[in-house]
């Protein structure tokens, strides 16, 4: 199986009062009265070199992701991590997964298939292109997209850039949301006939469909646990069979947040992170992420007769609920081990995204998770499927036999 | 007399649209505001005593076609598209009626096709934006704030009666996905700003206008009334105490006898 690290680069020292001061990590939190511009910087660059480190260690593939406006994550241009990214782990055989830019807030959408482009040049064929819709708060709220066309835009956007890598010939795109006169891109992907594609989704049925329908990889980018996940799990197992798609599990990806110390009682080192993540960073509340029109009708009528993702009351949980619901999977190696084994036979995770920063979690004990993890838990993890299965979601120059991963040992 | 729903089709066969039709008299239609229809059953039967009320569902909000919003790119295509509905409901000059985003959708007729509409009543419609008065965005709003901003008296009789659900489990269902679906559909035609234009055609509005308030508007402030009357040479504007955005349903009495009085003067 493949195992990468995912990064959401959150603003690591708000205020004690946070929770008290705001309602949402989102939209609310006002920069002049919470942020520290130098600091941010510092978060950048230790989001960098954790990734890198990470690399370096020994992980499969990097993810970085697109927010806007909010404490919890704000990587507001994936492309410019992902560009440096490329450019710091060339010769190692890690994948830049970007997971990636919005479509449907990026006008023309061509923009991506550039930067994307560029990036899978930079990284010598090391891209996984990720494209997710985009959260209805980032999509709609920060960059305007009508929430009812969200869904449409990303398709045909999704549709230009695919034909705009592949296109032998110029051509004109007159679509409903994008007109453009002449399309010859340059550069085009080195990744022939395109990069592999990711969607990532977090509980839509009809998300769900598209995927299967095309082919792609579905990554459930959810914060709750494999437990939680399995409503949501089979379905897309049932849905993979009734198009008659094989059960190759690398067609699925799943996030899980994880802890690695020497001992179970050791790993509460991650109690204040994992708190400071679901209650200052992940607060959310509904009327900010279910605006009427992010769902279509099928999707809001099923969600409405039975969710297929529950929600919870983050803030009422603490460090023992959270690694008890498998929210966090945290403690020993050995422990570490087992309870991913499950989830990722239960799921059929064929990668596994690794959350290994989280909330407000320092650098030091950040590269502590990933060495830990690197060395003690990936190589269990990493003969899962292959005997049965090959991985046809992931950059073809990397799957080769990967060589044996290098000690962890310094920064970028 | 109960309501009757017709099942219209047009659009080139794209679009099925419900319109709820009752009463006898003169033509009237009602546009309804972005939560749909459910609420304002009682207020049409008030209005079908004196007049034939249609009350169509704005595109997609009908429940046996709730794909038809994607047919309207625009509102050029949703001015047009009502040209076509008053045609296939044989409805020359009708009355309109309209509330919040359906008022919206009446000056745009009315300024659009001055001769298809005989008189105008606008209820708090949107449409217009001031700086200093944002008119606040119901999509993203709490229950509980979305119930000061609509209401004058939130936990009042009328607020229940309005954000209220069936204890049937699947009328509960349908309920609560025609509220959200209602303002979906609307919502494409206003978000994220409720400013397309309209300032630009309103001068254009030939026929006699009255413009309904309440005065506890929390979604759009009430001086946005004065806004629509300086721009309709022939408007009037008229204030209705202990009431929100929604006036006619929290003060049905007063708003009933002024909109009677209006189009039968």
């Amino acid at each position: 199986m493949k195992v990468c690290m995912f990064h959401l680069m959150p603003y690591r020292d708000l205020p004690a009062d946070f929770d008290q001061r705001y309602k949402s990590a989102y939209l609310d939190p006002l920069w002049f009265d919470v942020a520290d511009p130098d600091k941010v910087g510092q978060y950048y660059n230790w989001t960098l070199d954790e990734l890198v480190y990470a690399a370096k260690a020994g992980i499969h593939g990097l993810c970085t992701n697109q927010h806007h406006q909010n404490v919890y994550g704000f990587m507001a241009n994936p492309s410019l991590m992902g560009a440096t990214l490329a450019k710091l782990t060339n010769g190692l055989p890690v994948a830049i997964v970007q997971i990636g830019s919005t479509l449907p807030s990026t006008s023309p959408p061509t923009r991506i298939a550039e930067e994307y482009a560029m990036i899978d040049c930079i990284s010598g064929g090391r891209l996984v292109a990720g494209f997710p819709t985009g959260l209805p708060t980032d999509a709609t709220i920060s960059n305007g997209v009508v929430p009812i066309e969200q869904r449409e835009r990303f398709r045909e956007a999704l549709d230009l850039v695919l034909k705009a890598w592949q296109a032998r010939e110029r051509f004109a795109w007159n679509g409903k949301y994008y007109q453009l006169p002449m399309i010859n891109l340059w550069p085009r992907p080195i990744q022939q006939p395109h990069p592999p594609v990711w969607i990532p989704g977090s509980g839509s049925a009809t998300t769900v469909e598209f995927v299967v329908e095309r082919d792609y990889c579905f990554c459930h980018l959810s914060y709750f646990g494999a437990k939680n996940a399995e409503t949501l799990g089979d379905y897309y197992w049932e849905t993979v069979a009734k198009k008659g798609r094989d059960a190759n599990p690398y067609r699925l990806g799943f996030l899980q947040l994880v802890g690695v110390s020497e001992t179970d009682a050791q790993a509460e080192e991650y109690a204040p992170h994992v708190e400071y993540f679901f209650h200052k960073l992940l607060y959310t509340p509904e009327y900010y992420q279910a605006i009427p029109g992010y769902q279509d009708y099928p999707s809001l009528v099923r969600a409405m007769k039975a969710p297929l993702r529950e929600r919870f009351d983050l803030r009422a949980l603490k460090y023992k609920d959270f690694v008890e619901r498998g929210f966090l999977i945290a403690g020993s190696p050995a422990t570490v081990r087992d309870r991913l084994s499950e989830a990722i036979k239960r799921l059929r995770i064929g990668h596994l995204l690794a959350l290994l920063h989280f909330g407000s979690m320092p650098h030091e004990l950040c590269l502590k998770n990933i060495d830990l993890f690197c060395r003690e838990v990936l190589p269990h993890l990493e003969p899962f499927w292959d005997d049965q299965w090959a991985d046809r979601w992931w950059p073809q120059r990397l799957q080769a036999a990967r060589p044996v991963a290098p000690v962890a040992g310094g920064e970028a | 007399m109960a309501a009757q729903a017709r099942r219209v089709r047009l659009w080139q066969g794209k679009i099925e649209t419900e319109v709820l039709v009752q009463g006898s008299g003169p033509p009237l239609v009602f546009l309804h505001g972005p939560w749909g229809l459910r609420a304002d059953t009682d207020f049409l039967a008030r209005l079908a005593q004196t007049h034939t009320v249609y009350a169509p569902r704005h595109p997609g909000t009908s429940p046996s076609d709730p794909d038809a919003i994607y047919q309207l790119d625009n509102w050029w295509d949703l001015v047009i598209y009502y040209g076509e509905l008053f045609d296939c409901l044989e409805l020359r000059a009708p009355a309109i009626v309209g509330h919040s985003f359906g008022g919206m959708v009446a000056c745009e007729l009315a300024a659009t096709m001055p001769e298809r509409v005989s008189k105008l009543v606008l209820i708090a419609p949107l449409g217009l934006w001031h700086e200093e008065r944002p008119v606040k965005n119901w999509m993203i709003l709490p229950e509980h704030e979305c119930r000061r901003a609509l209401f004058a008296d939130p936990e009042g009789e009328a607020a229940s009666r309005f954000f209220g659900l069936p204890d049937d489990p699947e009328a509960r269902v349908e309920a609560r996905v025609s509220f959200i679906w209602s303002q979906a559909c609307t919502g494409k035609f206003v978000w994220p700003i409720p400013d397309k234009g309209l300032k630009k055609h309103i001068h254009r509005i030939a026929a006699p206008t009255l413009i309904v308030w309440g005065e506890e508007d929390g979604l759009i402030a009430p001086a946005y009334a004065d806004e629509f009357a300086h721009r309709i040479a022939t408007a009037r504007r008229e204030l209705i105490a202990r009431a929100g955005h929604l006036p006619h349903l929290e003060q049905p009495e007063a708003v009933v006898s002024l909109v009677r009085g209006f189009l039968s003067a």
